[in-house]
């Protein structure tokens, strides 16, 4: 019978195309609208690294103490975002968990050995081997550099596709030098496409931006001196230059470590515990052990991941989407009401409340279907939209993928199915027996 | 086949109870054709949604083929309407949407046929009413008589056991309702069971026999010929 329905409903909507197409319209605004918001939510809320974002965790060590946070004693939700090269050599000295990483943001002025291209700038970050395998970056050619490279502070470099296909062409650069900042280092891995979104291991600069283009050792780095191009936060005063920032309590690194079980993760936020008092004693910090250990999915929470503006943006553009669907509820009743005179005849031919019921639901699965699609062209044309008028970062988040796709269709037609269950309800009460009598 | 005894239909408000059927008894037998007449407000077309199954009664009982219909579900009222009433209507009711083959197609659907049977059906009714040559034709290409035909033919498909026609050449000129009549007569010379409502005594005098309702009830035409009459003036 689900052909016959189906065979009804197409041929009810030819009967009266204004109405059909007042009533798809309204759905399809309504789902664009929505939809439209819910895509840049969806990205900007996503799990950048689900296969392993349980198992990733970033410390936050309180190492101005409690006046310069401005936080209640034993309130551990508001921790400086990012910590110390002090901390970070620390932590990476311990070496307590399977993989760990410090990092920064940087970036090189790259001349391109081929004369015909003009030098450029290019953000890197400096990280420990570890942050490749850590975060399953995947590899085009070549592979990570190796511990000992991070111990020999080697002019090794990591670069992404995209880069290997502006300077190199494409071909393989492994073992190709690079000139960044007037030094020469050697390519021994290109990256493949690898854009977390967000991008988790770094919130505090261009958290929707793209990933870094080149990736070079901590080590290295630092013998470098290579500038922050990142969110540098002090607390007082220190030594002028490198050397004062390097042992200031200037907070711009993060840091990340690979904890695969809870019991790991115990063992580490034991192991921060007791290095933090270890400060204390040392007469570093003049206040009590405060640190917390966060996985990828609390990280993203905590650090506000979704702007504000877009949740109220998602409420605003579902409310409209309600609106849309009462009206699609108001015109769908009057068509069914206005079809009373059929349902009563169907009725009389044998028709059960169950057959109008269903003839009537697949009627307005139908619309939902054609809005849902209506709306995922409108979603399409909004995004377009976003994109002319958002930043670049912004606009990354402003791609449908085919969960979006099917999110679309999937919501045009549960919502208008719902929407038409009043209607249908009254159709299946219709009494047939007043309506013949009425004619 | 169709056994109504002292069966009532009223029709309630907070203020009033008003009878459309009061004590009504009435009995037709296999293959009668029974025309039921009466002046507009007298119940016959209240008698012809309860014996269709589309309305429920207030007392009484009312037996189909001899199946008692009192508290039967929706499910098993409409059960029993696809399987042994076919109806005919006054306005025809064809479903304008759908061609004449696939309006003829509607209680055959409902009964969960399959397509060669009904298919089968279908040509057989519209080869019966005359006009297997408009199976594909929609209602509004159609006259009047031809619609009407439509419907008969939608009725007789599934084969039903009582027809049940509410004044059905009530829209219909002369020479069509002629037609039409003449149909009915024939489906009952080959054993149909006809309940015919008209308020036409000349198609009434066309039926084997004849029952007056006046005020919801059945009405004795030798017993009471003064209020036959006075009824009829009414019209």
């Amino acid at each position: 019978m689900f052909a016959y329905y189906l065979g009804l409903a197409l041929r009810s909507l030819k009967r009266n195309v204004v109405l059909t197409v007042l009533m798809i319209a309204a759905i399809g605004v309504g789902i664009g609208a929505s939809m439209t918001t819910l895509t840049v939510f969806r990205a900007m809320s996503g799990d950048p690294i689900p296969q392993k974002s349980t198992q990733l965790f970033t410390p936050q060590i309180d190492n101005w103490g409690p006046t310069q946070q401005h936080v209640v004693p034993g309130d551990n939700e508001r921790l400086q975002s990012q910590i110390s090269y002090i901390d970070a050599v620390n932590l990476m000295n311990a070496r307590p968990a399977r993989r760990q990483s410090a990092m920064y943001a940087t970036g090189f002025a790259l001349t391109p050995a081929n004369p015909q291209l003009l030098p450029f700038q290019v953000e890197a970050r400096a990280a420990y081997a570890d942050f490749f395998p850590m975060f399953d970056v995947p590899f085009h050619y070549g592979a990570p550099w190796s511990g000992a490279d991070d111990a020999a502070h080697a002019d090794v470099v990591v670069i992404t596709r995209e880069l290997n296909d502006k300077v190199f062409g494409g071909v393989n650069s492994v073992g190709k030098v690079l000139n960044l900042d007037n030094h020469d280092y050697r390519v021994v891995g290109v990256v493949d496409k690898w854009e977390p979104i967000p991008k988790f291991y770094d919130l505090n600069n261009a958290k929707y931006g793209k990933s870094e283009q080149i990736f070079l050792p901590f080590t290295r780095a630092i013998d470098a001196h290579l500038e922050s191009w990142g969110n540098v936060n002090c607390s007082g005063h220190g030594k002028p230059g490198w050397e004062g920032r390097i042992e200031s309590e200037c907070i711009w690194m993060q840091f990340w470590a690979e904890l695969p079980t809870a019991a790991d993760a115990a063992r580490y936020r034991t192991f921060l515990n007791n290095y933090a008092a270890e400060q204390q004693h040392s007469g570093r910090f003049n206040w009590p052990a405060h640190t917390r250990l966060r996985d990828v999915r609390e990280w993203l929470v905590n650090q506000h991941a979704v702007m504000n503006e877009v949740r109220i943006l998602v409420l605003v553009s579902f409310s409209f989407l309600f609106v849309c669907l009462l009206n699609a509820m108001g015109l769908m009743l009057a068509k069914i009401m206005g079809r009373s005179g059929d349902i009563s005849v169907r009725r009389a031919l044998g028709a059960n409340r169950r057959a109008v019921f269903a003839q009537c639901l697949i009627e307005a699965g139908v619309v939902g279907l054609a809005g849902g699609l209506l709306g995922l062209a409108l979603t399409a044309l909004g995004l377009v939209g976003l994109r002319s008028l958002l930043s670049d970062e912004i606009s990354r988040l402003t791609h449908l993928n085919v969960m979006d796709v099917s999110l679309a269709v999937a919501l045009g037609v549960i919502a208008t199915i719902i929407a038409g269950l009043y209607p249908t309800w009254r159709a299946v009460h219709v009494q047939p027996a007043w309506q013949l009598k009425a004619q | 086949m169709l056994k109504m005894t002292n069966l009532s239909k009223a029709y309630r408000t907070e203020v009033v109870e008003t009878y459309a059927l009061r004590d009504f008894s009435i009995h037709v037998r296999e293959g009668e054709f029974v025309a039921v007449t009466g002046p507009s407000g007298s119940g016959k077309t209240t008698f012809l949604t309860i014996a269709g199954l589309l309305e429920e009664f207030s007392g009484g009982d009312y037996q189909i083929d001899g199946a008692n219909v009192r508290g039967l579900s929706d499910n098993q009222r409409s059960r029993l309407r696809n399987e042994k009433i076919g109806f005919i209507f006054q306005a025809f009711n064809l479903i304008p949407d759908l061609n004449v083959a696939d309006n003829v197609d509607v209680p055959l659907r409902y009964r969960g046929l399959n397509g060669p049977e009904r298919r089968r059906r279908i040509q057989q009714s519209l080869e019966r009413v005359g006009l297997s040559a408009r199976a594909r034709h929609y209602p509004s290409e159609l006259s009047g008589g031809q619609q009407q035909r439509v419907a008969i033919a939608r009725a007789l498909a599934g084969t039903p056991r009582l027809l049940l026609a509410d004044e059905p050449t009530g829209n219909l000129d002369t020479q069509m309702a002629r037609g039409v009549m003449e149909l009915l007569e024939e489906l009952h010379r080959d054993g149909a069971t006809i309940v015919m409502v008209t308020h036409d005594p000349e198609l009434a005098i066309r039926a084997q026999r004849e029952v007056h309702i006046v005020d919801g009830q059945v009405v004795d035409l030798m017993a009471s010929p003064r209020l036959v009459v006075g009824a009829h003036a009414q019209l």
